[in-house]
């Protein structure tokens, strides 16, 4: 079963597509729930439900292009520190980039819908506000004036698209490598492999801080924080990584990649539980030195969370999935070694960093009118399905396993 | 018998006979005291039987001990023994606590488990090491044999270890 390949079966491509459904009825339903009208919020902006769908929009948006880019630097990794253990499972991560380039299009097109069509002048982005920039008006903002150098339109947009660019070439090129190894095989392609994923890891380095800072730190345009790029990062991380175990471990239980053992689970698992742990080291860095230091334009980020009805008691909740759980439970060796615990922490790590994503965009867009309803499980539920469409697609688009890796031996071997 | 222990040493050059070695004499129920290699044999523990070693559980208990300590230190320090004003704060606020907390735990959970594992290997200043062969840092591997606990013959046992492949017998005692 080593040269397997994926088959897409009609059969699941049904189940994706009633996933679908049910997010787009789950939507309709949210939106019904959440009221057609307008009515004030308490700052006196109007609010429309239009409003709550775009955060929505932005939020999965973002959440699953990480999920995607992580795939991607995943296998970087595994190349640029010559990994042997990840050579049998190197390929799901990889099947993941497959998403970039339709995250870039996505990206660009709810940019311009999100921020330019809502009623009662609504921006996911504060700074697009024009009047903010009218030296002498009434709404003229001197901190986000300064900062028009960054924030504007054209290099927001250039940015943007460079982003997706680069990642999108350095994911081909790979693949490209990876596709003729098969073919081919020798240590040629797994060596070009190295050097074009070192290089990736040099653009994600900046890329994944200042994507971070584009699309999320600045819809709190005056708060600012210098941890917020790795704060981003590692919950795009710990979600990435969930997603790419719990696809092995689908996979795995479905009689794809039967040689799959216990300790590349172990290994898997450890990922998992080191960067829980680091989230929460950036997570808690961030949020002290902001306590301590005590400056209000920079408290305000916390006390609108904090001292919340809506969002306080998933604040906690935020640390306790996201932290605390999987800290505990995956603690022992054995349960890193066994496919059911590590099933629930990542169905719990997943759920819990886009709830981590939910609370970084949700209070600075729409305020005290956002929560977790019908519109947000069955958006969620839309992005995913649309995700997993592509992934399984791109998986049955090549072998499940490298089977020219010169390391395939070593993790076939794979003993800790 | 001699006094003290006394031990008999199989000594092979390739691990793969050790590996194939070691199940046909713990089946013929010999004790194996230990196993000494100049680098780590994979898979070597689960064919000697060894369980796993319990040092993470003492670990946790450590960290879990420098937690608490560091959380009534401070709490006692700041909030009771010499309350003061910081920064606006409370006497006792716990996110100010968490990074000497945190430090704690790693410091007292990782001497606790040195400390442990020094107990638990024999390791003291005073031992006095145990040196079965002296090619055992260098391309041996040795088996050790415990007599006094095999109710088997000594020439029996020698025999096992011909047949199973290894290179040298020899004996070994020390002085208790």
């Amino acid at each position: 079963m080593s040269e397997d390949k994926f088959i897409f079966t009609a059969e699941s491509k049904k189940k994706i597509f009633i996933m679908l459904g049910l997010g787009i009825v789950l939507t309709i339903l949210g939106i019904i729930t959440v009221g057609g009208h307008a009515h004030e919020d308490g700052n006196g902006h109007a609010f429309h439900w239009l409003h709550r769908l775009y955060a929505n929009l932005w939020l999965n948006n973002v959440f699953v292009t990480g999920i995607a880019v992580i795939g991607v630097f995943f296998l970087a990794i595994q190349y640029a520190a010559m990994a042997g253990w990840s050579a049998y499972i190197k390929r799901i991560p990889e099947a993941f980039g497959y998403w970039l380039p339709i995250a870039g299009v996505l990206t660009l097109v709810l940019f311009f819908i999100t921020n330019f069509t809502a009623p009662h002048h609504f921006h996911i982005f504060h700074w697009l506000d024009s009047s903010l920039y009218e030296v002498g008006g009434d709404n003229y903002d001197y901190i986000i004036a300064n900062k028009q150098g960054y924030l504007n339109v054209p290099f927001f947009l250039f940015r943007m698209i460079a982003y997706f660019v680069l990642w999108s070439l350095m994911f081909f090129l790979i693949r490209k490598y990876s596709i003729r190894e098969d073919e081919l095989g020798g240590t040629e392609q797994w060596s070009k492999m190295r050097i074009s994923s070192t290089v990736f890891i040099i653009i994600f380095a900046i890329t994944s801080s200042t994507s971070a800072w584009d699309w999320v730190l600045s819809i709190d345009t005056h708060w600012f924080s210098t941890m917020f790029g790795w704060y981003m990062f590692s919950s795009w991380f710990v979600a990435g990584l969930s997603v790419i175990t719990l696809t092995i471990i689908i996979l795995y239980e479905n009689g794809y990649l039967q040689n799959l053992n216990s300790s590349h689970l172990h290994d898997l698992g450890k990922f998992i539980f080191a960067f829980s742990v680091f989230w929460a080291y950036i997570w808690f860095s961030q949020f002290m030195l902001i306590y301590y230091a005590n400056i209000p334009e920079e408290t305000y980020y916390f006390l609108e969370r904090m001292k919340s009805d809506v969002y306080a008691p998933l604040f906690y909740a935020n640390i306790f999935i996201n932290f605390v759980f999987p800290f505990l439970f995956l603690m022992t060796r054995d349960a890193k070694r066994h496919t059911i615990f590590l099933k629930i922490v990542c169905v719990a790590l997943i759920f819990g960093h886009w709830l981590d994503f939910f609370l970084m965009i949700m209070p600075g867009t729409i305020s005290e009118n956002g929560g977790i309803g019908f519109m947000e499980i069955g958006l969620f539920l839309v992005f995913a399905s649309g995700f997993l469409f592509v992934l399984l697609q791109s998986l049955a688009k090549a072998p499940l396993v490298a089977k020219n890796h010169p390391m395939l031996q070593e993790s076939l071997h794979h003993h800790i | 018998m001699e006094k003290g222990k006394n031990y008999i040493l199989g000594v092979f050059s390739d691990e793969d006979i050790l590996l194939t070695a070691i199940p046909q004499i713990r089946e013929s129920g010999i004790k194996i005291e230990e196993v000494f290699s100049p680098y780590p044999v994979h898979g070597i523990d689960d064919v000697l039987g060894y369980k796993r070693s319990k040092l993470p559980i003492a670990a946790f208990l450590f960290g879990m001990l420098g937690t608490a300590l560091a959380l009534v230190m401070q709490f006692w320090m700041m909030g009771v023994d010499w309350p003061m004003i910081i920064g606006g704060k409370n006497f006792a606020s716990l996110p100010t606590f968490v990074p000497v907390t945190f430090e704690l735990t790693v410091l007292i959970g990782s001497l606790g488990m040195v400390g442990v594992f020094f107990v638990i290997s024999d390791l003291k200043p005073y031992a006095k090491p145990k040196i079965f062969d002296l090619r055992i840092t260098d391309d041996k591997l040795v088996m050790a044999i415990d007599l006094a606990v095999n109710k088997m013959d000594k020439a029996e046992i020698v025999k096992l270890l011909q047949t199973s492949g290894a290179d040298e017998i020899n004996e070994k005692s020390f002085e208790d």
